[in-house]
């Protein structure tokens, strides 16, 4: 600790007292665990729960296998097929929710973030009692003499689940920068001749894209990682990445491999976060200019 | 007429933005429409883009019924208070934009684009990015976009604002000469008197949503309507009184604020011994030393249009001096005197006593 | 055109008067909410096969308050949750003001590590705390209760605090530093100055930080499955372990409850909140 002579801001017996605890902390019971995980991908295991790591990179190998290689694009299509729904639904209703009165706002706010609050295991076995085959859609079809469909357990119940889940996620982010947009040069737009349609493609998309690229990112990346949505909608065909860990961790006992997986799954959040950092740093250059 | 406005309200809920207004603007005028913030000027503006939909009454431009007409479809275009211009597109690319939409063919788009920029100086800056842009030329980028569509009608919402004030001088004379140029009709907002005064051929000046006065800078000036429009054009010095006198050519006024009456040149309207106030601009306000003789007042009525007075402050500001000056019965009257001379003390000391008088064309007797 | 086209009285930017997008947002509540009023609907319901309508009855829940197991689960998240939010709070409060008062060396990387849990996938979390606590820091099994729920809340903190860090630097960056100048001016040294000038300016995100760790801990069904033993169940995994085998009037009762307790704390919060932000930003 020899550097702290470049402490600025206050005294330094201050910025210990504020410093030390959280630093330790997560030092302890979150760099520390991550390490251990990190160090376990590259080691084979002994017996139960022992593990030696021996520099082995079987396990990053083994990532790269067709079954597994399957499931990482299947995890990918599934996050990228529910971003799209989500910001589909999604713009228009914070669309609405920005140009809403004060009042309103604060009703559109508080119905996207309610369900956002409540339990994720709560909302998927919502959705799990309406979809089943008993469920009440099933009932709504078969009054006009169709049916009854298998929709849970399925890819469509795992999306349907997943854009449930994951609209908020979008939802406010592209509310707080379409809300931070100047309405006069949508005004502009339309006093220059254009159609609403074409001011939204022309005028606001355009300018908001990289909010609309950051809220993309804020729901894609926890629907990659989704463990209890598929494993309680889908059907065997729609496992994602996060039960194959899973798997390893509770019942293969695999850990080194599922040590593997848990980084690979890491990686593509890092890589995700990344460049939306650079988009972000490009989009601010662009304005320092 | 080129734009008619009939018997327009508009509400948002309990408030009242806009009262029963009606004018008409005709063509080729430079107009202003002037007034305290809220007072409704931009609500009235807004309806002429389209941007707001009257509660009430009629717009007519050219003749054509404009309720119910989209923004986009309308014969008038606007440059935004903060400009609004796009920032995804360049200089060229946004003053094109409105050709684009109206399907101008490429070659006379690029030809009338390169006009609009010469006009307000912006050649070199076509491929600039907006925020390559300082605000004074990004208000002549929202000028030329606006200006390109060649609308019959040009808004413009507090074009000035948001500038400084040495920029602020110099586009005044660029924009009214421009709107000489181009010979489009003008519509601007301001809540800046000066503004007004200077660019605009004629002013309606409003106030809580209604119409004040609609004339010439000079007559407003010189010839208000009203208390309001007296007071908030300018300084004045407004005093009530009762009217003692009124003659055809002639009209006296007692006020408990001076000894002396005052004595104006022309008729009023009025009936005798009617509450009225009268209104004196400090700059027609003469000052002469207490050492010096009583001046005398009008021929018909001697003593008044005179009283004397201490001066208590001076604000010396270059040009011109202004005094507050404290009758013995404790009326404050503002003068104001130019420097005409070079002096190393322009300005009277506080204490000086003085003679103040004005002729019978200065005061402004005012009904309501 | 059909949807934007539609001649209006009010003006053309008053999207949210739109029929076109009204319907939107009509079938946006409908995807939300119908799953989950018909969720409470059938708590209510008078029959074990939900499906159709039988009658009012509050059996499922007095049923709910008969289940050990379900009651000490509850037990379990509400304490594990109330530890967490303190600890939250407090290692929030912390890290958010050293990053915003002080400069110092490996700033940097102090904020990718506070920011990283946020971004990290709980399943990653999940499987370095089940390691973690399997083999480097083995927490003891037969430790009388709360603290065999250790490291759980452990766990909860980890992920929790960070949360609150964001909050309360978001609040701070809107501090007037003239403020604190002003009250040592006056005379108040520098923990007074602190106490009685930025505390009551972070108060309302203090607040907001707390009942995001208070949801988030109660909330986490992932990371606590892969912590929690056989002893340690908490209130969303005993969930889980009933709804993985049937969808059943028990389990909408209890979802019903933590739903309730969700929707109870975050219009508080907001109450709250607006009630703190009010008063500070009054004249």
């Amino acid at each position: 600790m020899a550097s702290a002579r470049g402490i600025s801001g206050g005294s330094r017996s201050a910025f210990w007292a504020v410093f030390l605890t959280p630093a330790l902390w997560m030092m302890l019971f979150f760099v520390v665990p991550l390490s251990v995980i990190w160090a376990y991908s590259f080691g084979r295991t002994l017996g139960l729960t022992e593990v030696v790591v021996t520099g082995t990179l079987a396990n990053y190998v083994r990532v790269f296998d067709p079954v597994y290689l399957m499931i990482f694009a299947k995890s990918l299509v599934f996050a990228g097929v529910t971003t799209a729904i989500c910001l589909i639904i999604g713009f228009p209703y914070a669309l609405v929710m920005t140009f809403a009165s004060a009042r309103a706002k604060i009703l559109l706010l508080l119905a996207i973030m309610l369900p956002f609050w409540t339990n994720l295991l709560v909302r998927t076995y919502a959705l799990m009692a309406v979809m089943r085959t008993e469920g009440w859609i099933n009932d709504g079809f078969g009054l006009v003499g169709l049916g009854p469909f298998e929709m849970l357990h399925t890819n469509f119940a795992v999306i349907t689940g997943l854009v449930y889940v994951h609209l908020p996620f979008i939802v406010l982010p592209l509310f707080s920068t379409l809300d931070r947009l100047d309405r006069s040069l949508i005004e502009a737009s339309l006093d220059l001749g254009a159609g609403h349609l074409r001011t939204i493609f022309q005028v606001v998309i355009p300018i908001v894209w990289p909010g609309i690229l950051s809220a993309v990112l804020l729901c894609f990346i926890p629907a990659l990682g989704s463990y209890l949505t598929p494993d309680l909608l889908g059907g065997p065909d729609s496992q994602m990445i996060a039960s194959v860990i899973e798997r390893q961790f509770k019942r293969a006992n695999d850990w080194p491999f599922g040590a593997a997986l848990s980084f690979m799954l890491m990686y593509l959040t890092l890589a995700a976060m990344a460049w939306r950092a650079l988009a972000e740093r490009r989009a601010a250059g662009k304005e320092a200019h | 007429m080129l734009i008619r406005f009939e018997n327009v309200t508009k509400r948002f809920g309990s408030f009242i933005a806009v009262d029963d207004v009606s004018l008409d603007i005709e063509a080729g005028e430079f107009f202003s429409l002037l007034g305290p913030s809220g007072c409704g000027k931009t609500t009235l503006l807004r309806m002429l883009a389209g941007l707001e939909t009257p509660t009430e009454g009629r717009i007519l431009i050219d003749g054509v019924d404009m309720v119910g007409v989209p923004p986009n479809r309308r014969p008038v275009n606007m440059v935004f208070q903060s400009y609004a211009v796009f920032p995804h597109m360049n200089v060229a690319q946004n003053v094109a934009y409105g050709l684009k939409i109206d399907r101008v063919p490429k070659a006379e788009r690029e030809a009338r684009v390169a006009d609009a920029l010469a006009l307000v100086k912006l050649s070199e800056f076509a491929h600039r990015r907006p925020d390559q842009l300082s605000g004074g030329q990004r208000q002549r980028v929202a000028l030329a976009r606006a200006l390109v569509k060649r609308p019959k009608v040009l808004l413009l919402d507090e074009p000035l604002s948001a500038l400084d004030a040495k920029l602020r001088d110099a586009m005044r004379g660029e924009l009214a000469q421009i709107q000489r140029d181009v010979g489009v009709t003008f519509v601007m907002v301001t809540h800046d008197q000066d503004e007004a005064l200077a660019m605009a051929s004629r002013c309606a000046l409003m106030n809580r949503g209604t119409l004040q006065q609609v004339a010439t800078p000079g007559d407003l000036y010189e010839y208000p309507a009203n208390r309001f429009v007296a007071d908030f054009i300018g300084t004045i010095n407004l005093f009530e009184g009762t009217l003692s006198v009124d003659a055809p050519d002639h009209a006296a006024v007692t006020t408990p604020a001076l000894d002396a009456p005052i004595h104006v040149d022309h008729g009023v309207t009025g009936a005798t011994d009617a509450k009225v106030w009268v209104g004196v601009r400090p700059e027609k306000i003469a000052m002469t030393p207490a050492s010096g003789p009583r001046p005398t007042g009008p021929a018909a009525m001697p003593q008044a249009n005179v009283t004397h007075g201490t001066i208590m402050t001076s604000a010396y500001l270059g040009a011109v001096t202004f005094y507050d000056v404290a009758t013995a019965g404790g009326t404050m009257i503002k003068v104001s005197a130019p420097n005409g001379t070079r002096s190393a003390s322009p300005a009277l000391p506080a204490g000086t006593a003085v003679w103040l008088h004005w002729a019978p064309d200065a005061p402004i007797v005012l009904l309501g | 055109m059909a949807l934007f086209g539609k001649k209006r009285e009010s003006g053309p930017l008053d999207y949210a008067g739109r029929w076109s997008l009204r319907l939107w947002v009509a079938g946006v509540m409908l995807f939300l909410y119908l799953p989950l009023a018909s969720l409470i609907l059938f708590s209510f319901n008078d029959s074990r096969r939900t499906i159709r309508w039988e009658g009012f009855t509050f059996d499922w829940y007095g049923k709910l308050a008969n289940d050990d197991a379900l009651i000490s689960a509850f037990t379990n998240s509400l304490t594990i949750a109330a530890i967490s939010t303190l600890f939250s709070v407090v290692l929030g409060a912390m890290s958010a003001i050293a990053l915003w008062r002080f400069r110092f060396p490996g700033k940097g990387l102090f904020d990718g590590m506070i920011t990283l849990p946020i971004v990290v996938p709980e399943i990653c979390m999940g499987v370095a705390m089940l390691v973690f606590f399997g083999t480097i820091m083995p927490w003891p099994r037969d430790l009388v209760w709360p603290l065999d729920l250790g490291a759980i809340a452990i766990a909860h903190i980890t992920f929790s605090f960070p949360f609150v860090t964001v909050v309360v630097r978001a609040r701070l960056a809107s501090f007037n530093r003239e403020m604190e100048e002003a009250a040592r001016d006056l005379g108040a040294g520098e923990l007074r100055a602190l106490w009685d000038v930025l505390l009551p300016h972070v108060r309302p995100a203090l607040i907001s930080g707390a009942l995001l760790a208070f949801t988030l801990s109660l909330d986490d069904f992932v990371i606590t499955f892969f912590t929690a033993g056989p002893n340690t169940v908490t209130f969303p995994v005993k969930i889980y372990s009933m709804v993985r085998f049937s969808v059943t009037p028990e389990v909408n009762a209890a979802s019903t409850v933590l739903m309730a307790i969700t929707v109870a704390m975050t219009l508080l919060g907001m109450k709250l909140q607006g009630a703190d932000i009010a008063r500070s930003e009054a004249p």
